[in-house]
């Protein structure tokens, strides 16, 4: 066993840029930090606790003897720990972040301080509705503004996320067919779709057929109609696609699913490039969900939490999901839930989350909308268009632009690694782009574009920070067209090399314990 | 537009790189009848940060705060103590501005702290594996429900009649949908839960057993029998806990039995936020690891062989695997998992020991406080910092008529089981650490004028 628990490995040889070794792993400001199992003691806290009254328990004879095992640290050791583990991430608020059909837009720091005013983040979810009628009022104004940038009818806001939101849509599709009686069996999926789209549809108990795109990177509308029959439920459309594309037949797509009696699904994880532009609802769409952590700039956070609202038609309305907020003539909200809803919501499909979905994404949003108004949101459209469009036509010399010749794109602009030299393929380039100090973009996905590159660098970035991150993709791609084998040791200047993914999978180690370290697969 | 980077100027030298003539013809694609021309009618233009912040505080404060009154609730959300440095670690913009750890090479901090995360819960849970997080308990416990289906091929589920009912109207929501079929019952006024009667419902056909601990009335019952008598059966025990902070004082489900333990995490770390978000804790045993839903953290090594962090069994999600899938989950809820785990960092196992005896001493002494009250029974034998009290008259209108005297004094069992006759007297009260001694007298007197 090596001396030093924590990972680093004070012996490793100079790294390919020649870089002298330390004899404690650190690189200056990069510090590495061994796991909390490694420095943490049982007996160490970091917070104060008055004495304790001595007392019997009344624990039903089940007190917990056995040690748990939670190592704690002091306060300075856990802020300490914390900050270091920060920053071995990339961030928005670091530099571009182009990851396609992500929208990593900044987040603005309002939005953080008004989700943390006690009025917001210190009331219960069951507190009697008299005494959170300002909480009510905020989910009912942020639900009128996503009516009125869609262009529907109405709002289900308790969707914990963007997949969840697709379930909430598809359930109420499936809820509305089956109050006419009707029973189907198939969701159509266009091939380009996020993998969330079939998962969905399977988790909503439908059977997932999938539908070709055409050489413009759009939904064969033919291939469409000619599978529509009386036993497809709906059809789940991504528009803006995941190529970047606007699909110009959706009214037509939309009609012919409702001549056959199925509905639209709309998957609205790029309304960043229609909103205020465009509105769903115009279109004929019956149900799409709006990530309010990518168009409305609710925080990533590393991966969540998200929000997921699904605006629905007239035609879906009545079988949204409870609990929501209603407004009454007399100015008073009131959740309505399973105890009135027999009056006032009597077909809702059920309820899908323990409580009202999330109440802090919902201040943080509404403050952004608010910041931002109906002129500012049309804005972030255009401008989202804009910088999309000059990477494109910026790259489309050094890197395959698939889908350029057929005109602009919308919020994304997608490159193949057709033309890579000696085995380079995208990922190289990916990762060479990290030794830039850029985050890469979306790789491999959509599966339609071989070694697909999804770029989506949202509004929030500068026309001089395009130019810094086109300038390096640049030097990238002439190098992966000439085969420049170095590609394949990016990045080295990260805080860790490439990882095996492999080993990782074939003998996942998932939880700390005190064992041999892992050993690099063969 | 202050979050706008871009001036005319850019624009124009930007249109002209591009070669388009004007914005709109960005915007070919868009049908002409399907463009709006201008802003949308009738809504409101950009306003100034001063503005925004005036409205929402305006808005902010048409709540009553719990913190300023004495507040009692708890049903799946409590309110606890964070420690000022938690929310600083959450605001760090590296965490908060960062996305999924798709590219581990730059994203080892959310990759170290969701392993150390798994390894918390696992060992809270008493599991040997845990996941990086849900969307909260009550979706945690559906994935759960399902996972057992595909790991006995069964679907019939046997849910207890002390599992939160939100939680239950969830799994019963979804499985109207999948093939699951659920047997559920009511809760009622009684010391301990029979748990006599749900064993006798567990058969050759059942997948899982779903029991929550302690339950939506604060009892807190051996899981070792129930756990016994589903293995005997074939099926899998699920346990559910809303509130972590207890296992800080009892046993783990794990220790129990339990195959499966689930959770909402909200209780450290994360705070009350009108219901969200909060953040699912989903643990199980490692055999069962590869039917696990949502996002994993692994330990592996990097190419100078390094330990680093990756996300790993991904061949499970829906990314990879598209409509077969384990789950449709794409986004967990890593920003909360990151508030839970440095909460219990500052904590430790003494900090947490400490934090759980404080909140059972403090509801030791409101619960014989409050049923001295004339008419007032307390309904449980056991509970940890949560306890129901079975009014002589209905709680629903007691709990509005608490508010009147400033007082947040728990949640009605008429609120959370509409129409259920026999529950409309239960009060289910939520003493935590942060409840004072004040506190406890102020909502005495006031019950005490409530209930004559």
């Amino acid at each position: 066993m090596t001396a030093n628990p924590s990972g680093w490995r004070p012996s490793s040889p100079a790294n390919a840029q020649g870089e002298a070794t330390t004899v404690t792993g650190n690189r200056a400001l990069m510090l590495e930090e061994p796991l909390l199992f490694e420095i943490g003691k049982t007996d160490q806290t970091g917070v104060d606790f008055a004495d304790l009254p001595t007392r019997a328990t009344r624990l039903g004879g089940l007190e917990r003897s056995r040690a748990i095992g939670l190592p704690g640290l002091s306060e300075p050791e856990t802020v300490r720990h914390y900050t270091r583990l920060s920053r071995q991430n990339y961030a928005i608020d670091l530099g571009l972040f182009p990851l396609g059909s992500c929208t990593m837009k900044h987040n603005p720091r309002l939005n953080e301080k008004v989700a943390r005013l006690p009025g917001f983040a210190d009331v219960h979810p069951l507190q009697p509705q008299e005494t959170v009628q300002g909480a009510l009022q905020v989910i009912n104004e942020l639900a009128f503004w996503l009516l009125d940038l869609t262009g529907m009818y109405g709002v289900a806001m308790s969707p914990k996320a963007g997949a969840h939101g697709e379930l909430c849509g598809l359930l109420c599709i499936r809820a509305a067919l089956e109050a006419r009686g009707d029973k189907r069996e198939v969701v159509l999926v266009p091939e380009s779709a996020h993998g969330t789209n079939p998962a969905t549809a399977a988790f909503a108990g439908y059977r997932v057929e999938n539908i070709p795109a055409n050489a413009a990177g759009r939904v064969n509308l033919e291939a469409l109609k000619a599978r529509l029959g009386p036993d497809v439920a709906a059809v789940m459309i991504t528009n803006p696609n995941t190529c970047g594309l606007f699909e110009p037949d959706m009214k037509a797509i939309s009609d012919a699913v409702h001549a056959a009696g199925a509905f639209v699904y709309c998957d609205g994880a790029n309304f960043n490039a229609i909103v205020g532009k465009v509105r769903p609802g115009d279109l004929g769409i019956d149900a799409m969900h709006i990530n309010l952590h990518k168009t409305f700039s609710t925080p990533h956070g590393g991966g969540g939490p998200g929000s997921g609202p699904v605006v629905l038609s007239e035609a879906l309305s009545p079988y949204g999901p409870l609990p929501f907020a209603a407004k009454y003539p007399d100015g008073t909200y009131k959740i309505v839930e399973e105890e009135t809803a027999g009056e006032e919501h009597p077909n809702a499909f059920g309820r899908m989350v323990a409580f009202h979905g999330q109440m802090g994404m919902f201040t943080r949003a509404l403050a952004y909308i608010l910041s931002h108004g109906a002129d500012g949101l049309k804005q972030v459209a255009e401008d989202s268009v804009l910088n999309a469009n000059y990477i494109l036509r910026s790259l489309e010399d050094v890197l395959d632009a698939p889908f350029a010749k057929s005109g602009p794109c919308m919020h994304e602009a997608i490159f193949s690694d057709r033309g890579f030299e000696g085995g380079i393929s995208t990922i190289d380039l990916a990762k060479a782009l990290i030794d830039e100090g850029f985050h890469p973009m979306t790789m491999y996905f959509p599966l339609v574009v071989h070694g697909a590159m999804l770029v989506e660098p949202t509004e929030t970035e500068s026309k001089a920070s395009l130019d810094q991150f086109i300038m390096a993709v640049r030097s990238i791609a002439q190098r992966a067209k000439a085969g420049d084998q170095s590609l394949k040791a990016a990045p080295v200047h990260a805080p860790r090399r490439r990882l095996d993914e492999t080993l990782a999978a074939r003998k996942p180690i998932l939880t700390y314990r005190v064992q041999e370290p892992a050993q690099a697969a063969e | 537009m202050r979050y706008l980077p871009l001036s005319d100027a850019d624009r124009s030298e930007m249109l002209r790189v591009i070669g388009a003539g004007s914005i709109d013809e960005l915007f070919k694609d868009v049908p002409e009848e399907a463009r709006l021309q201008g802003p949308i009618h009738g809504l409101p233009m950009h306003a100034s940060e001063m503005a925004v912040e005036r409205h929402m505080t305006a808005l902010s404060r048409k709540n009553m705060v719990a913190g300023d009154v004495p507040f009692f609730l708890g049903c799946g959300a409590y309110r606890h103590h964070v420690p000022a440095s938690v929310d600083h670690i959450i605001q760090r913009g590296e965490f908060l501005t960062s996305y999924t750890p798709y590219q581990p090479e730059i994203a080892q901090g959310t990759l170290q702290m969701l392993f150390e995360f798994q390894t918390q819960v696992a060992r809270l849970f008493g599991c040997e594996v845990a996941n990086a997080s849900m969307y909260d308990g009550s979706t945690a416990m559906w994935e759960a429900i399902l996972m057992a289906h595909r790991i006995t091929r069964r679907n019939k589920t046997v849910i207890s009649s002390g599992v939160h009912p939100h939680y239950v109207n969830v799994a019963k929501t979804l499985a109207q949908f999948s093939e699951d079929a659920l047997a559920t019952a009511l809760p009622e006024l009684d010391a301990e839960p029979d748990t006599g009667r749900l064993i006798g419902k567990i058969g050759q056909e059942t997948s899982a057993v779903v029991v929550q601990y302690p339950d939506i009335l604060g009892r807190i019952t051996d899981l070792t029998p129930i756990a016994e008598a589903a293995h005997a059966a074939g099926a899998l025990l699920i346990a559910v806990v809303t509130e972590p902070v207890a296992l800080g004082a009892i046993k783990s489900p794990g220790e129990m039995g339990a195959d499966i333990v689930v959770g909402e995490g909200q209780s450290i770390g994360v705070g009350l936020q009108f219901g969200g978000p909060y953040v699912g804790l989903f643990a199980c045993r490692e055999k069962h690891v590869r039917q696990m839903p949502g996002r994993l953290a692994g330990e592996t090594v990097d190419a100078e062989g390094k330990r680093g962090f990756v996300l790993t069994l991904s061949t499970r999600e829906q990314h990879i695997r598209r409509e077969k899938a384990t789950s449709n989950i794409c986004t967990s809820s890593v920003l909360c998992a990151l508030a839970f785990t440095a909460h219990l960092t500052l904590l430790g196992e003494k900090g947490l020991r400490q934090l759980a005896s404080l909140n059972h001493a403090r509801a030791c002494e409101a619960a014989d406080r409050l049923a001295a009250i004339p008419g007032v029974e307390l309904v449980n034998d056991s509970f940890f910092n949560e306890f129901t009290l079975k009014l002589p008259v209905e709680a629903r209108p007691a709990v509005h008529a608490l508010v009147e005297r400033n007082v947040l004094g728990g949640v009605s069992l008429g609120r959370l089981y509409p129409g259920v006759e026999a529950l409309q007297n239960g009060l289910v009260v939520a003493v935590t650490e942060t409840v004072t001694d004040d506190d406890i007298t102020a909502f005495e007197a006031a019950l005490k004028e409530v209930v004559q």
